[in-house]
């Protein structure tokens, strides 16, 4: 097979070993639920690791990440510490907002981690001002904004594109189209199909769709929008094709979609399909591989660890940062 | 007589509107497939078919727009928006459409629909999902808004609200859909805008909606342990509001509280408070006092969130701090 990107044999190493660590710390979280450590809301990335492993390493320190409810995923691979994380999903002071915020609402200012949006489609304006922010002063920074299948019906999609068009600012809208929102099926709930990506041909933004399955082929596409990004043309808009393995959230009983569907998907699991290449490519040897998947579970095992025995938040402290 | 929970008692009311009146029709995310973000319309879509349970994309304000156009024009659409929170995507079409059309047309028009929702906090879904904004849609001339808080209360106040041909908002109460409580069989409504007296009493009087109604009563039932008299009020329907049962009542009690889970800084329990100052100043003993949620965004912490949240215990603190019972 040829390496459609530069890639060597560190980074495959690497982005396997990212991968992995979603998939384990969302399974971990998922059982955390169960015990009732992790409450409220609890959305799995599980099934998509390909997307945020993908496509954020691409960006710089400097270069901003916005996403919605889902975004265990995107935290991580943009390098927020999964100890916070996982202490922030169970309410804990330690976590990143101290335990205020919660798994729908995960922020990290150092990294420039925007966030865990829980309002459909609202992160898309806010995406849009960070990258206003960038033009205004001159940078040559970037802005990259997540989105689910669902936010596309909002009307602040719609706002968001053409302004970022029309000022010629520099975001990548990188849609997660995993088919579903919630239990409606995107043949169902989006006029242009299944191919959204060509909604933003009308707002003169270009546009790919991609295999969000395929690591090499979303880290290929995020690195050329990047490219193009800052140079200055304005957004560009990407679409990764991919399923999410698990309910929407675990309160969903997946009553909507058949067993059959989801084993047909799980066929193309990014981690397994990325293992494979790997080692078909000679890039990776099963020994190494091995040694990360047990690196990765005792990561893990700290990672929860540190959650459970972190401290709970101050009582007061829920008067803290209603005001600046 | 036999006893349902909030949640059938809804579902029955919306399958009688569907099966009596064929102007109706509901449209809302996921209401249909996924059988309702909180189970209401389960089995929905299969009873009544995808013209009736329409599962609409994520774009409330066209889910609330195209009812209103749809009122106008003489159908009866029945709303459903997953929760309170996702009516901000649409309050334009609630306050500066669905409300104002009647008036500005000077009656030529007028928009017979109901926008379900859930309101309230008490799930640690943070604080974009765990806000009560059934008091600000109170505050619009035009709109109706009805809290209730039993089973019995869903389906009166549902069956009413067919008669009504004003755009209404119904707030459910996301941590009330399994409360369970008596309705009768035989044929019964609620009407809009009648408060009721779960306990009467004659030492204080305590006022309450939707889930804060059953706090009031747990705070009333608590301080006749204590010997203390209390009469409990639940509103029921936050407009029309019903002041002469509020006042009738502070005339006998000479005391009033009010419970709420919304913010206290320009919150609903004002308004009551005000209305009944203003027309009971003189039986007062003292101050109308408001016990509401605190001023802060929800956290989602658990012990942080339900110290937002007013509960008995701090109902009975107020009225033993401000009124020495
Ligand atoms: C404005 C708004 N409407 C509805 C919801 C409830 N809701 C949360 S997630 C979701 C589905 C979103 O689907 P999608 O955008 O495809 O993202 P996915 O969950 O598939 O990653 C819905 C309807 C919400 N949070 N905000
Ligand atoms: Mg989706």
């Amino acid at each position: 097979m040829e390496l459609a990107v530069d890639i060597d044999k560190n980074q495959v190493a690497d982005y396997y070993r990212q991968m992995l660590m979603i998939r384990r710390f969302e399974e971990a979280a998922g059982r955390l639920y169960l015990q009732g450590l992790v409450r409220g809301f609890l959305h799995l990335y599980i099934g998509e690791e390909a997307v945020a492993v993908g496509a954020i390493p691409v960006l710089d320190v400097q270069d901003y990440v916005i996403t919605h409810y889902r975004d265990h995923g995107h935290a991580l691979a943009r390098g927020v510490d999964p100890k916070a994380v996982m202490a922030e999903l169970c309410g804990k002071a330690t976590g990143t907002s101290g335990g205020k915020g919660g798994s729908m609402h995960i922020f990290d200012v150092d990294r420039h981690f925007m966030g865990g949006h829980a309002i459909v489609g609202g992160q898309l304006p806010i995406a849009t001002g960070l990258a206003l922010s960038i033009k205004q002063r001159g940078g040559d920074g970037a802005v990259m904004c997540f989105f689910g299948d669902g936010a596309v019906n909002e009307g602040e999609f719609h706002e968001s594109l053409n302004l970022a068009s029309l000022w010629k600012l520099p975001v990548i809208f990188f849609l997660e189209n995993n088919l579903y929102g919630m239990g409606s099926h995107v043949d169902k709930t989006h006029a242009a199909g299944r191919d959204i990506y060509a909604s933003a041909e009308y707002y003169k933004i270009p546009a790919v769709q991609i295999d969000g399955m395929d690591l090499l082929a979303v880290h290929e596409a995020s690195a050329e929008a990047l490219k193009k990004v800052r140079s200055g043309d304005g957004p560009v808009f990407l679409e990764a094709m991919t399923y999410r393995f698990r309910g929407h959230s675990m309160a969903d009983p997946v009553a909507y979609r058949e067993t059959s569907e989801v084993e047909e998907w799980r066929v193309n699991d990014p981690i397994e399909r990325f293992k494979s290449f790997s080692l078909a490519e000679g890039l990776m040897s099963e020994d190494e591989l091995a040694q990360i998947d047990r690196e990765v579970i005792e990561t893990i095992e700290e990672v929860v660890e540190f959650a459970k025995n972190s401290p709970e938040p101050e009582l007061d402290s829920l008067w803290d940062n209603v005001y600046a | 007589m036999p006893e349902i929970i909030i949640r059938e008692a809804i579902a029955q009311g919306l399958r009688e509107a569907l099966d009596e009146d064929d102007r109706v029709f509901m449209l809302g995310e996921d209401i249909g497939a996924y059988d309702g973000a909180y189970a209401v319309t389960r089995g929905f879509l299969k009873q009544y078919g995808p013209d009736r349970i329409r599962d609409t994309p994520i774009s409330e304000s066209v889910i609330v727009g195209a009812a209103v156009g749809a009122a106008l024009a003489g159908l009866r659409p029945i709303v459903e928006i997953m929760t309170i929170n996702f009516t901000l995507l649409a309050i334009d079409q609630i306050v500066n459409h669905a409300a104002k059309l009647r008036y500005m047309s000077n009656g030529q028009f007028t928009v017979p629909m109901m926008m379900r929702t859930v309101t309230g906090g008490g799930g640690q879904l943070a604080a974009t999902h765990s806000q009560s904004f059934e008091g600000w849609y109170a505050s619009v001339p035009g709109l109706k808004v009805l809290t209730p808080s039993t089973p019995y209360d869903a389906l009166g106040l549902l069956r009413a609200s067919r008669k009504d041909l004003n755009p209404i908002v119904f707030a459910e109460h996301s941590m009330l859909y399994g409360t369970r409580g008596e309705v009768p069989e035989e044929y019964f409504e609620v009407p809009l805008g009648k408060a009721v007296v779960r306990r009467p009493g004659k030492d204080v009087t305590i006022i309450g909606y939707s889930r804060m109604a059953h706090i009031a009563e747990e705070a009333g039932n608590r301080l006749a342990e204590k010997g203390v008299d209390a009469e409990v009020i639940d509103l029921r329907s936050l407009r029309p509001l019903d002041t002469e049962t509020l006042i009738e009542s502070v005339k006998k009690t000479n005391r009033a509280v009010v419970v709420e889970e919304a913010w206290k800084f320009g919150g609903f329990s004002g308004e009551i408070a005000s209305a009944i100052q203003e027309e009971a100043f003189d039986y007062l003993d003292g101050p109308v006092v408001r016990v509401n949620g605190l001023d802060v965004p929800a956290p989602y912490n658990g012990t942080l969130e339900a110290a937002t949240i007013p509960t008995a215990q701090r109902v009975l603190d107020t009225i033993e701090e401000k009124f020495g019972i």
